[in-house]
């Protein structure tokens, strides 16, 4: 833990901690969701970081929260329209000109099956 | 002239007795002087291409490099968009360039703005101005820096947990995180969308107002900005009278840093003293922001950041085996270690099996969080807490630690949580602890939902009264 700033002394005991440790098999499952290429070491360190930081966050698993609704925006909205007008969009030479590889029009990538 | 605030710079260009150019070119020079590593992309020939300004009428601004600019290099601190060059700009921007501010350069900020030390840059942290070992916060580091450091007047930034301000508060600087939807987020590239907002970080309150007025309003490119409902206006009041400030001694009883603590009580006393009434408050799910924040923020940045995947824009390796293994060795390469672990944490929280007991759990308790809020407005008009755990702390002091890094946003993240505004004003210096030359400590208040108007008013009575005028050393006043 970090000798300055008041980190370490935030550490809050007030809910009873879950202790879950994440294994290596979980971490290369989630990685495989994720979609991210880890090296060993890597794995073996996302193992600790990710047990640490779980701990903590178990704290809020021990509330009671039952009857509470789920917030996932905070500000009261109506559903927004538009009129339904076609409108200018990015040309394709324009949207295409960041890729990687763009040929005859389209992103090209390379084959979903190994050769 | 590099003196003058925005809004003196404003007034004495409307009088005549400012050259607009000359003031502007006067700080393009001073933004080229910079050995912070504040900017990564400076508008050296004042032209900018599709992001120029005709006729300068209002102060230059810098732009946190997450703000989409045409033609423009937009890194958003990442390798993964190195070179990218967008082709269209954010609303944000594209409001300053018609309110007449040229755009002096991209600012620095961790990678995607995952960080509270722009330590997670790939292009290098930004250095503290007042002590060149220290970090200037983050992950608005570089927008804090160049204001705080005398390289820009005013600037740009976004806040998902306080990354506007945390970095205002190590910098010594104003900076405001609006209430969500009062400003756009078209352009600005999202880390978690149901928290990130734009707001100004500026040297005092009146060009917070004054940046504010010009960036608010809703947007048909962004179905969730709504603007304000009054345009901000330039406050001026000069007394507390009749307003009620609370204390959420639940945060502040976390508050051990000596010196942030002896500061934050002395700016109690000085709202006594303009008449202002103090109490406190519970706010008893505050505490558990910062477990909620870590679930809610990696978990919609995982989401956020699977776009970044070698097809459509920004770097691609690994093309010479399948699409996976292109996809799989791109994110490997183009990711820091803070991405990669908030994408993993939050794949994790929001994956079979594991998605009720965090997303959903953390969500609950984002209701728990705002309804607090909501109880303590019914009787004060503002809660106040020191913005940040400590003064800027040493680079590399906590990179080894994610844990006691996240913990540098345990007094903002409640707010960002309940989507409420809430601002940072340089509050006075404090000695850091193990000792050095005294660094700023920031104050935070927060008001009610599109109360702004409110929170800038009182914003300003209280700097007055706190005269915050120290300077990093090499840095004139304004």
């Amino acid at each position: 833990m970090a000798s300055g700033g008041g980190a370490a002394r935030l550490d809050l005991e007030t809910a009873p901690r879950i202790r879950r440790v994440i294994d290596r098999e979980q971490v290369l499952h989630v990685a495989r969701l994720a979609r991210l290429g880890l090296t060993d070491a890597e794995v073996e360190t996302m193992a600790g970081e990710l047990s640490g930081i779980l701990e903590h966050v178990d704290r809020i698993a021990a509330l009671d929260l039952d009857d509470v609704e789920p917030t996932s925006h905070v500000v009261e909205l109506e559903n927004v329209l538009r009129a339904d007008v076609p409108h200018e969009s990015l040309p394709k030479d324009v949207a295409l000109a960041s890729a990687p590889d763009p040929v005859d029009g389209a992103f090209r990538v390379p084959s979903p099956q190994a050769e | 002239m590099l003196e003058l605030t925005a809004v003196e710079a404003h007034e004495a260009m409307a009088a005549g007795e400012l050259d607009a150019g000359e003031y502007a070119e006067a700080w393009s020079k001073a933004a080229a002087g910079d050995d912070l590593n504040a900017y990564l992309w400076r508008n050296e020939d004042g032209d900018g291409g599709a992001i120029a300004v005709d006729r300068p009428s209002i102060a230059p601004i810098a732009v946190k490099d997450i703000f989409c600019t045409e033609g423009v290099p937009t890194t958003a601190g990442s390798r993964i968009l190195d070179g990218y060059r967008p082709p269209y700009t954010a609303t944000a921007v594209q409001r300053l360039i018609e309110a007449g501010a040229p755009i002096l350069g991209k600012t620095n900020m961790d990678e995607f703005a995952m960080g509270s030390s722009n330590e997670n840059s790939a292009y290098g942290p930004v250095l503290n101005p007042w002590d060149r070992t220290r970090v200037p916060g983050g992950s608005s580091g570089g927008s804090a820096a160049v204001v705080g450091g005398g390289l820009a007047p005013w600037a740009i930034g976004t806040d998902t947990g306080g990354s506007i301000r945390q970095p205002a508060a190590l910098c010594g600087i104003v900076g405001l995180k609006p209430t969500y939807g009062a400003i756009s987020r078209y352009g600005m590239i999202a880390f978690a969308s149901s928290l990130d907002q734009c707001g100004p970080l500026t040297r005092d309150v009146r060009d917070a107002a004054l940046l504010l007025a010009i960036l608010q309003g809703a947007d048909p490119c962004d179905s969730t900005s709504v603007g304000l409902r009054q345009a901000p206006q330039l406050p001026d009041r000069e007394d507390l009278k009749g307003l009620r400030f609370a204390v959420p001694s639940d945060l502040t009883e976390h508050v051990f840093d000596a010196g942030v603590r002896q500061v934050f009580e002395a700016t109690l006393e000085k709202i006594e003293a303009l008449g202002g009434e103090l109490g406190e408050v519970s706010l008893p799910h505050a505490e558990h922001g910062i477990s909620a924040y870590y679930v809610i923020a990696p978990a919609e940045a995982s989401s956020n950041l699977a776009r970044y995947d070698g097809v459509r824009y920004g770097m691609r390796a690994g093309a010479d085996g399948d699409l996976i293994q292109m996809y799989e060795k791109t994110r490997a390469e183009g990711f820091g270690a803070e991405v990669k672990r908030r994408i993993m944490l939050g794949t994790y929280a929001l994956s079979s099996g594991y998605y009720d007991a965090y997303y959903g759990q953390a969500q609950k308790v984002r209701t728990k969080i705002a309804a607090d809020f909501r109880t303590a407005f019914e009787e004060f008009d503002f809660v106040v807490t020191p913005t940040s755990p400590s003064v800027a702390f040493g680079l590399g002091e906590k990179t080894a630690d994610p844990l006691a890094m996240y913990l540098n946003d345990f007094f903002t993240v409640p707010m960002s949580l309940a989507g409420i505004p809430a601002i940072s004003i340089p509050a006075g210096l404090s000695e850091p602890e193990g000792g050095g030359p005294r660094l700023p400590v920031g104050f935070q208040i927060a008001a009610p939902a599109f109360a702004e108007q409110g929170l800038l008013d009182a914003s300003y009575a209280l700097e007055q009264a706190i005269g915050f005028d120290a300077r990093p050393q090499g840095v004139r006043g304004g």
